[in-house]
Formats: structure tokens, sequence, C-alpha cells
């Protein structure tokens, strides 16, 4: 990125600013610095020369790897809902209760927009953005042209990345844990393990993710 | 491998001082006058319109439904026929008295540190890229770049507690000794944490750099 940087600005210094072609740059989306937008070898990191944010970083074979996780994270997110979340036993009595059960906490009177905010943030959002990647990028690690619709559809999926909230899901649970501990005797269902495993997979996913080379290849893939 | 900068930096060449616009999606550079990104369909904006007065108006909204989330309960435990009701300061308090340090800690920072901190930075920053400001330039901006990025990795975090009322009221039921529900401030809690997270995602962070760029705006 270094070399690329210098030849930016020798570019720059030659030719008068606003002939530049949009084409050969890439804007950075914090600073709006312009930089001569040269590839960047699989598995080094383009840092903006101005605030230092990560422009690029591929990795290799990424959109396989990011698909095939999120289609996982998606197949466990089924499992997780249906299976029982938690066991919670005291004075003899047990009660289990699923994710869905957790979410329907919130379901009687004023409660009810938490119900559907909760459900949303542990459950649906975060399949919905799983299924969009999946949707936009499994064509593109096949090598195929974009699937209809591609563009919006990864556009969706960067937008619901703040809103999938599985992860803190999974901390709230452990201090849930916590307090009623002294109450009765919790045990884990085969869901809180899957749940978990979900939110690795996404983690691991998203650390595949450079969106600025998603976008490329989405771009390179639709001309025909 | 990480790109060191061993040579001192040269001024920076924006987007808009060169006549261009950046997508803040892709990158992607236009010409100006191009309203949506040819590569990935974001309308594209130099600097985001009124940026600064959502910021301002979803923070005041963030904070004003953050005074009643500490007030009323957000939790109602009825054991034996008793109700008692619990803040969020009360809960942390609860979870000390347990022995429960640890998660004492991550409440508290998760409910009350984090919240508060976040109105205080997004304050700080909608308040020091206003026009004309000009304090602060150089070295400052990182910094004031890296408070607006964990402010905005951080900020989503504060839905722990909400979570927590979630499940103990799941769990704990009717045919314990003990039935826990969730109260009020539960509600405007979460409505605090997604105002903020609003008032994050309308703040561009262009406008912090451009402090930089010296000619008038
Ligand atoms: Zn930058
Ligand atoms: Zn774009």
């Amino acid at each position: 990125m270094n070399e690329a940087i210098d030849s930016l600005h020798t570019q720059t210094g030659s030719a008068p600013i606003g002939t530049l072609d949009p084409d050969c740059l890439i804007a950075c989306p914090n600073c709006d610095a312009l930089q001569l937008d040269a590839p960047v070898p699989v598995g080094a990191l383009a840092r903006c020369h101005r605030c230092g944010t990560v422009l690029m970083a591929p990795r290799e074979q990424a959109m396989t790897r990011i698909v095939m996780l999120a289609a996982t994270a998606l197949v466990l997110m089924v499992a997780a809902v249906f299976f029982p979340f938690l066991e919670i036993s005291a004075g003899g009595m047990v009660q289990r209760s699923s994710l869905l059960d957790a979410v329907l906490a919130f379901s009687s009177g004023l409660m009810l927009p938490l119900t559907f905010a909760t459900a949303a943030l542990i459950i649906v959002l975060p399949s919905l953005r799983l299924a969009s990647i999946v949707y936009a990028l499994a064509p593109m690690a096949l090598g195929w042209h974009p699937a209809r619709h591609a563009v919006p559809v990864f556009r969706l999926a960067q937008a619901l990345r703040p809103w999938a909230m599985a992860e803190i899901f999974i901390v709230g649970v452990a201090v849930a844990l916590v307090k009623v501990a002294g109450l009765a005797t919790l045990s884990f269902g085969p869901a809180f393990w899957t749940f978990s495993a979900l939110v690795l997979v996404t983690v691991l996913s998203d650390t595949f993710m450079c969106r600025i080379s998603v976008w490329k290849t989405l771009e390179e893939r639709r001309q025909p | 491998m990480t790109t060191s900068a061993p040579h001192p930096i040269p001024p920076a060449i924006t987007a808009r001082q060169a006549g261009l616009v950046g997508c803040q999606g892709c990158g992607k550079v236009h010409h100006a006058g191009v309203s949506v990104c040819q590569r990935c369909g974001a309308p594209l904006h130099s600097r985001m319109p009124g940026s600064l007065q959502r910021v301002w108006a979803w923070l005041f909204a963030g904070i004003v439904v953050y005074i009643p989330a500490n007030i009323y309960p957000m939790l109602l435990t009825t054991s034996f026929g008793r109700t008692t009701e619990n803040t969020i300061v009360g809960g942390v308090m609860d979870l000390i008295d347990y022995g429960s340090y640890g998660v004492a800690a991550i409440v508290f920072l998760a409910s009350v540190v984090i919240p508060v901190g976040k109105f205080l930075a997004i304050g700080y920053l909608a308040l020091v890229v206003r026009d004309g400001s000009r304090i602060g330039r150089g070295s400052g901006l990182h910094g004031r770049q890296h408070l607006f990025e964990v402010v905005e990795f951080i900020g989503r975090w504060s839905m722990i507690d909400v979570f927590v009322v979630a499940i103990l009221a799941a769990l704990v039921q009717l045919d314990f000794a003990a039935t826990i529900s969730p109260g009020i401030a539960a509600v405007s809690f979460s409505l605090s944490v997604a105002f903020t997270m609003l008032a994050a995602q309308s703040f561009d962070p262009r406008l912090i750099w451009d402090a930089e760029e010296g000619t008038a705006r």
C-alpha cells in the first residue's frame, strides 16, 4: 500500500486535481482521503494513509468460507430456536424453556413491543442477516454471476450488522445464571450450546468479511 | 503485513477537494453529482446531509428515555405474595450483596457506564466538528476517530441487562416460589440503546477530518 500511496501522490502531483480518473481511486469511508486503488495481496491489510482505517483485508478463499460459515450459523439458529435452551429446577420442579420462551416472556400488555424487539434482535435479524449473506455471496463462492438483487441484499446484510445481537444475548444468559443461582439450579439444554456455536461461527464468518473486496467482486461478476 | 508509515504522511487529498464523491459503503469514487453508488447502490453524499441535526435529535431522545429507565423498576420479583421492585442500580447492588462482584461490574458497565459514556462521547464529537470549529486539529483527530469507533462498537452491548430480564422472566415462572416479570424500565432502556445507536449511525465520521482541511465549508 505504500507504493500505492506514493504513486497516488506522484500522479496527483503531475495531474491537476479534478482530472483524476475516479475508477482508479478509492475514497476512505471514514475520512474521505483519496488513494490509488491498487490490488491488495491476499493476507495483507490496506490501511487508509490518513486515518489508518483498514480499507481492505482480503483473505484466501474468503467468499467460500464466509458462505459456508454463514450457512452453518443459519442451520444452528434453526436448532437453537426449537430445542430447550435452559432448564431450571427448584424444589423438585423442573421448567424447560426454549429461546422462544425467553422471547415471549415480555408478551403481556405494555411489554409487547419488547417481545418483538427481543425476537428481532436475537432471532429474526441475525437469521435475516445470515440468509442475506448466503444469498448474495453463494453464487460468488461458486464463481457464478451474482443472483438477482444480490446488491441490495448484501447492502441489507451490512445494514443489519449492528442490530443482530446474538452475541450480546449469550452474555445476558451468563449474567442471568448468576442472578438465579441462589434461587434454583440451572442447567443448559442443547439449544444453549447450539446458540453459542452459532455466535462463534458468525464471528468467524465476519473476520473473513472484507466489505470493499466483496463489493468489488460483486461488481466485477455483474459484468456479462 | 501492516502498513507502517516511516515517512511523514503527506497532506491527503479528499474526494471532496478533488470534486469527487466517495461511497461510504464500498469506497468507490464517483464524479460529483452522481446520486447513487454504481457499485453498491447506496445513496451518495459528499457529507451526510443534516448529519449533526440528526445526531442531536437521536442523542436527545436517547437521554430523555434513559431517565425513566433509571427511575422505574427494571425487574419485579414476586415471592410469597410480596413484590420487590428492582431498578437498574438496585440490581447491581443485589449482585454485590450476593458477592458476585464480577457480574455486578458487567451489568454496571453495560447499563450505566457505557450509556452515559456514549452520551458524552457523541455529544463531544458533535460539538467539536461543528462548522468553524478549529480546536484540536492534527493528532487529536486520530483520537476522535478512535472515540467514534469505540462508541460504534460498544454501544450495542448495553442491551445485556434487557436480555437478562427476558431470560429471568422466562425461567422463573409461577410454579416456583418466586415470579419475575419485566418492569417498564426495560422498555425505556431498550429505546435509549436504540436511539443512541441511531445517533452514532447518523454521525458522518468524515466531519472529524474536515477540521484538517482549513478551507471554509
Ligand atoms: Zn481514512
Ligand atoms: Zn458504494
